[in-house]
């Protein structure tokens, strides 16, 4: 898979724009899965995701191919994420209420599409709790949890994604890990 | 060992996957002897498997594509090499009449001496071809660029490029009489010809 990136991506650098489209397909859900983690909103996760491909594109040149380059990738959705997150200001997260519709968030919205069975709509009531417990760590100690635990990721790939030592990384997941422990014993 | 220092530190060393077996063991044995600390870690480990739970989201519908429609435009040049990477065949025809076409212009154009197709008993005179009187010209005759009169007889067609047939009403033709002086005449002379060729060719082997 590797390597079929790598193809793609010399295309790219070529000026065929239509290489990109795949890797845009090969990348998106992690992507986009980054930017939701972090901003914890799919509008603005869809807003930034793509922000984090156009630049990815446009600025493809300054990628050295002996590198990954997914690590380059989440860096840009990291970073634009971050940006993001110090800009807005905290008025509405998937979980605050609808306007006018009591109980009914936007979390409800996206997954309404369907009727679920009771342990579905239970363990996503709880999904739902994780996700807003993740969302309200500082986003320093959110980044490393989201590319730890949810991407996967291992230590050395987020000290390359965030720039930042590997040290640093294992001290962000040390406290990080505390914080959400406290806030979920209880669950 | 204490407890909220060494004990969690050595936890977090675990869930990074950093022990030496010297420090598992000692933080087994300390796990073993304090609940606390045991509590402390399951909590811990229980936080990271609530944390992996969460539903691995998706890309929306149509992410890629809008990804595409922002992009700024490509260089035209590469569209282009594209569009012939992908339609091989119309590429190959449009090469061909291309060149064709060139070469049959550029023909057109630099011939504009007087040629005759090589006969006996054919008389030139100034821009003028003339077959006389009472002589029979076996085959085709073909005039380039001249005027042509036929006073005797020309035993098969008559092809008059550029030039005017003077007075063949005098003389006789015993196959068809055709002129032309358009560039497309000429094209579809031409290709009608080397279609002629090409099947004559295959019917002499």
């Amino acid at each position: 898979m590797d390597l079929f990136i790598k193809e793609k991506i010399k295309k790219v650098k070529k000026g065929d724009q239509s290489a990109f489209e795949e890797v845009v397909t090969f990348y998106q859900n992690k992507v986009y899965q980054i930017c939701f983690r972090m901003l914890g909103n799919a509008h603005e996760a869809e807003d930034i995701a793509q922000e984090a491909f156009v630049r990815a594109y446009t600025n493809i040149h300054s990628f050295d191919e002996n590198r990954k380059f997914s690590t380059w990738l989440y860096r840009i959705a990291t970073n634009l994420s971050i940006d993001r997150i110090r800009k807005k200001k905290p008025d509405y997260f998937l979980d605050a209420e609808v306007k006018g519709t009591e109980g009914l968030t936007m979390y409800s919205q996206i997954s309404a599409d369907q009727a679920l069975p009771e342990e579905e709509v239970e363990s996503l009531e709880l999904q739902e709790y994780i996700h807003k417990e993740i969302l309200s760590l500082p986003a320093k100690y959110r980044s490393v949890i989201v590319l730890r635990y949810i991407d996967e990721l291992s230590l050395q790939e987020i000290s390359d994604i965030l720039d930042i030592p590997v040290g640093t990384v294992k001290t962000r997941i040390h406290r990080g890990r505390e914080a959400l422990r406290k806030k979920l014993r209880h669950v | 060992m204490k407890c909220s220092t060494e004990a969690v530190a050595l936890m977090h060393k675990y869930l990074d996957d950093e022990l030496t077996k010297d420090e598992e063991k000692t933080l087994r044995d300390h796990l073993h002897k304090c609940e606390r600390c045991q509590k402390h870690f399951h909590e811990l480990k229980r936080t990271i498997a609530m944390v992996q739970s969460t539903n691995q989201v998706q890309a929306p519908q149509g992410f890629a594509q809008n990804v595409m429609q922002n992009l700024p435009s490509e260089k035209k040049s590469y569209s282009y090499k594209r569009w012939f990477k992908s339609h091989p065949m119309l590429t190959a025809a449009a090469i061909f009449f291309i060149l064709m076409f060139g070469s049959v212009f550029s023909m057109w154009n630099q011939d504009q001496h007087l040629s005759v197709s090589k006969q006996k008993d054919i008389i030139i005179q100034d821009n003028t071809v003339i077959v006389p009187e009472g002589k029979t010209v076996e085959g085709d005759l073909v005039v380039k660029n001249g005027n042509l009169r036929i006073d005797g007889k020309v035993n098969g067609d008559v092809v008059l490029i550029n030039g005017d047939n003077l007075k063949a009403s005098a003389g006789e033709v015993t196959g068809d009489l055709s002129q032309v002086n358009q560039v497309f005449d000429w094209i579809w002379y031409k290709m009608k010809t080397t279609v002629k060729d090409v099947f004559s060719m295959k019917e002499e082997k």
